[in-house]
């Protein structure tokens, strides 16, 4: 029986963070009253001419930068027209036969093999309005409603090859490409608010061949769990009707999270002709290569270069160095508290685990505060066990480590003259134990530990105390 | 219109005085002649009474402070009904100005109302317009021509000093041509289109219509300029009025194609245009014989590139922000009907056949084919002055045709034969009177130069005007 091989190609929307609009100055945030954010350029009122803001250029030159691209000299843009009462001109301002960014790649690892997809395509091009349906979708709602606040907001697609082998590494490959371009900071990369979008195409072919088989694809992919699953939903679908001799159709279909399928949309035939052609009113894009490498200058460590640096430099493993690179908001702190001479592993050790469980909730700690508590717990003014109950007050006061150490007098007690009554007592109050100690039973030693601990409210510094009590029941 | 600014300048005559004799104008001729779709009086009077106070503090904002003006109805004027002659835009009312509009505010001009004009500017006598047809103010019977006729009759029947109009492939020349005045198609991106209600964003000018062509310059005075707006104006150049000596006209060069004086030509069009010739010719001008072969393929061209940037730039009147909106019981229904009810019968036939040639099995046939060859009409124009300084031909191949006369739409684009070659290559034109037929009615000649070349051309204009001896055409009287 012949097995298949699946080829999966993504076309992903990334939302650019420019302050203003595509092609009016409109302010592009998020979250305004409905319609509050609207001109005459983006309501395409008759006679209102689009602008093109260069910051949009600068961000989807960056981008392409960031994905090793060919940043073209010449770039046009185009008029896709179709009707939809989202779109308010009634055309979308895009680039089709001449894209700002092409020929380029994104590296990232699946397990341990570092693999590469290529980024076909770059372009440029304006965001539709919001519908806000009364019902389920446009076809049964007794109305709609439209908000244009998101109309006009700059986007890139970032097409890519069909050279993805398999849905898991589809999602990586989107989680990475999700991490750069938060690394870059050309966009917040939020699927939940629709900043960042991803459609899917897969086909199958049968192993070996160099054909590529009938494709489609998939829409409404919210979330990078959403883009895993339909595509395994729609690879097990695809191979079954062609193991029982059918053909795939060329269709789009749409994810149902709920259900876990892919329904179809539309066939090939009733895809919409755009009409496409050159926008008169925009003038061709003619990049200066001098204002290009500016742009490059600006670009910062990329993930993969500082998954790198952290392994190699730090010697840290993958896990931790994939935690510092993924959550680069840690792997910032990471760097801050480097620089004053931790150990790395430590901080790394600190920073994964209570810390970031605590940030989560309440968000990141100045690193002079988090400095100040390695520090002491470095010089054994407290203990590890202290300086947990510190790290809580850290993040619910502003008082300094050393000052909360103060005010609640917990300095570690090392001090052998004070602590050898103390385990005098414990082990005259256990006279039991310590002869079952004495006849082998070696574990209790922690238990007289603990116990000095105890009386000592945790103050007591270890080690001074497993030297005295090694030494009493030495004796 | 010099004399007008210097009876202001002294207070012999107010702004006020002027407004109320120009629309007294608009009432006794509106009746008949329907160059107006929207008049504005209460308006025109509030800026003109505004000026008159400005002009006692001896503050004008120009020397043109107070002269009333007409739009053409498809340049947004704020607060103002814009309609562009549709049923769609019947109570559409801009909530800008076009750049031109402010301009014009920003000099003291006082805006009387708003001009007829084809549907969307989407032909050439205005008998396409929602608002009923404009009659030439030389004979009732016929057209003003188009698309800016409305803005062409009023200047000439004495309604409205001058006013502006706009020009896709030849709507300001050919209907100035048919009433008897001045009107100037600008080079492409000297005058801003901000505002400006696309019909074919490529091609599309505003430019200026008066009785003489030195208030014709004045006009265009106040709108040429680079507009931050606009991405498509050119960078920054300053249009100055130029000086009215006649040495520039020895030794002028001036190119004379003839392929714009064969076939379809009227008799009597071409009489006056070479006697106009050869008037310049007997004052030191050199004719140079040439060849623009190319101009055979111009209309074809225009009106494959003029439909298919129409369909798409028209393509917002659906009914769901603005404009008129039918009901109907899903989106695509409420579309289809709010244009099916909005359109007339030319835009739709314009808007079907610019999808036609923008359809993927169409498009390199028809749109991509159109824009070689709008290149290679670019470069025959372009090649020709560098022989020549200027190139002299008839604005239109007739005189003012009768109302109903074309009853085919393509009998009907033939009317832009010989203008539509300065939009395809973006350069200025300017049409000036140059007589009259033998029933009297005016005939334009067209004199083409090289970008930004106005000022040339304007001064050949008015040497045309003043020396040549070539009657103007304005019926109306002159205050």
């Amino acid at each position: 029986m012949t097995s298949y091989d699946t080829v999966i190609g993504l076309e992903i929307h990334v939302a650019l963070l420019t302050q203003s609009k595509f092609l009016c100055s409109c302010s592009a945030s998020f979250g305004a009253p409905p319609n509050s954010q609207c001109c005459p350029i983006c309501l395409g009122l008759p006679g209102a001419l689009p602008l093109i803001n260069e910051k949009a250029v600068e961000y989807a030159t960056k981008a392409g930068l960031a994905l090793n691209c060919q940043i073209n000299h010449f770039s046009r843009f185009d008029r896709k027209n179709y009707f939809y009462p989202d779109l308010p001109k009634a055309y979308q301002i895009t680039q089709d036969a001449f894209p700002l960014c092409t020929k380029g790649f994104l590296e990232y690892y699946v397990d341990d093999r570092l693999v590469q997809t290529e980024i076909t395509r770059i372009h440029l091009e304006e965001e539709a309005g919001k519908l806000i349906h009364s019902g389920a979708s446009i076809v049964d709602s007794e109305y709609s409603l439209v908000d244009y606040n998101r109309a006009g907001i700059p986007l890139i697609e970032i097409v890519t090859a069909p050279d993805i082998h398999h849905p898991r590494q589809a999602r990586l490959f989107l989680e990475q490409l999700r991490l750069l371009m938060s690394y870059i900071g050309v966009s917040d990369t939020k699927m939940e608010e629709g900043s960042l979008r991803c459609d899917a195409n897969i086909s199958l072919k049968p192993n070996g061949s160099s054909v590529l088989g009938t494709k489609v694809e998939i829409k409404n992919l919210n979330s990078f769990r959403a883009l895993e699953r339909a595509l395994e939903y729609e690879e097990m679908r695809q191979s079954q009707v062609l193991y029982r001799g059918g053909t795939i159709r060329q269709e789009s279909r749409t994810w149902d999270d709920r259900a876990g399928k892919t329904m179809s949309m539309r066939s090939k035939g009733d895809a919409p002709d755009y009409r496409i052609f050159p926008e008169p009113d925009v003038p061709p894009l003619y990049l200066d290569p001098v204002w290009v490498e500016l742009i490059r200058a600006t670009i910062p460590e990329l993930p993969l270069e500082r998954l790198r640096r952290l392994e190699g430099q730090y010697g840290l493993s993958r896990y931790e160095a994939t935690f510092l690179v993924n959550y680069p908001d840690f792997g910032e702190l990471f760097f801050a508290l480097v620089s004053q001479h931790f150990g790395y592993k430590s901080i790394v050790n600190f920073l994964m685990g209570d810390y970031a469980r605590l940030a989560r909730e309440k968000g990141h700690l100045n690193p002079k505060r988090i400095a100040g508590l390695l520090k002491i717990v470095d010089e054994g003014v407290i203990s590890q066990t202290q300086g947990k109950g510190v790290l809580d007050d850290l993040f619910s006061s502003d008082l300094s480590a050393r000052e909360i150490v103060e005010e609640k007098g917990l300095e570690v007690v090392g001090d052998p003259g004070r602590l050898r009554p103390i385990a005098r007592e414990v082990l005259a109050a256990n006279r039991e134990l310590v002869s079952r100690f004495q006849n082998g039973e070696t574990k209790l030693f922690g238990f007289f530990v603990g116990q000095v601990m105890r009386v000592t409210q945790g103050k007591a510094d270890p080690g001074v105390v497993n030297e005295l009590l090694r030494d009493e029941l030495g004796k | 219109m010099k004399k007008l600014a210097h009876l202001l300048e002294t207070r012999q005559v107010s702004s006020k005085e002027i407004v109320e004799h120009y629309l007294g104008e608009i009432t006794r001729q509106e009746p008949t002649l329907n160059a107006f779709i929207t008049v504005d009086g209460d308006e025109a009077l509030r800026q003109a009474e505004a000026s008159d106070k400005r002009r006692a503090e001896h503050r004008p904002l120009s020397l043109w402070d107070g002269i009333p003006i007409a739009i053409k109805d498809n340049i947004s004027t704020q607060g103002l009904k814009t309609t562009c002659a549709s049923r769609f835009l019947a109570n559409y009312r801009p909530l800008f100005d076009a750049t031109v509009v402010s301009s014009l505010k920003n000099a003291g001009l006082p805006i009387i109302g708003k001009t007829n004009l084809d549907e969307f500017a989407m032909g050439s006598s205005t008998e396409y317009s929602a608002y009923g047809v404009t009659r030439n103010p030389h004979d009732q019977a016929r057209v003003s021509g188009g698309s800016s006729g409305g803005s062409a009759a009023a200047v000439a029947a004495g309604e409205i000093p001058w006013s502006l109009g706009t020009d896709t492939g030849g709507s300001i020349r050919q209907p100035a041509s048919f009433c008897g005045v001045v009107g100037l198609k600008p080079t492409y991106g000297w005058v801003s289109r901000y505002g400006v209600v696309a019909l074919a964003p490529s091609l599309d000018q505003v430019g200026p219509l008066a009785t003489t062509v030195e208030d014709a310059a004045t006009l265009f005075s106040l709108l040429a300029g680079p507009d931050p707006k606009d991405a498509t104006s050119a960078a920054a150049r300053v249009f100055e009025v130029p000086t009215w000596d006649g040495e520039f006209i020895k030794g002028l060069k001036i190119g004379v194609p003839e392929e714009f004086f064969s076939k379809g030509l009227h008799p009597e069009v071409e009489q006056a245009v070479r006697k106009g010739l050869g008037a310049l010719e007997e004052q030191g001008a050199i004719l140079i014989p040439i060849s623009l072969s190319t101009n055979d393929y111009a209309i074809d061209t225009y009106l494959t590139l003029v439909t298919a940037e129409a369909s798409s730039s028209l393509a917002r009147y659906d009914g769901v922000r603005y404009g008129e909106r039918a009901l109907a019981l899903d989106s695509n229904t409420m579309f289809a009907k709010s244009r099916a009810e909005g359109f007339g019968p030319e835009v739709k036939r314009r808007i079907m056949l610019g999808t036609y040639v923008l359809s993927a099995s169409h498009y390199e046939a028809y749109y991509e084919q159109a824009q070689r060859v709008r290149t290679l009409i670019k470069q025959d124009v372009l090649e020709a002055f560098k022989q020549v300084d200027v190139i002299i031909t008839p604005t239109t191949p007739t005189a003012a045709f009768r109302i109903g006369a074309k009853q085919s739409p393509l009998e009907m684009y033939l009317s832009d034969l010989f203008t539509a070659m300065a939009n395809l290559s973006g350069i200025p034109a300017l049409s000036v009177p140059c007589g009259k037929d033998s029933r009297g009615l005016p005939l334009g000649m067209q004199v083409m130069g090289n970008h930004f070349s106005e000022s040339l051309l304007f001064r050949l204009g008015h040497f045309v005007e003043k020396t040549v001896g070539i009657e103007g055409g304005a019926v109306g009287d002159k205050l």
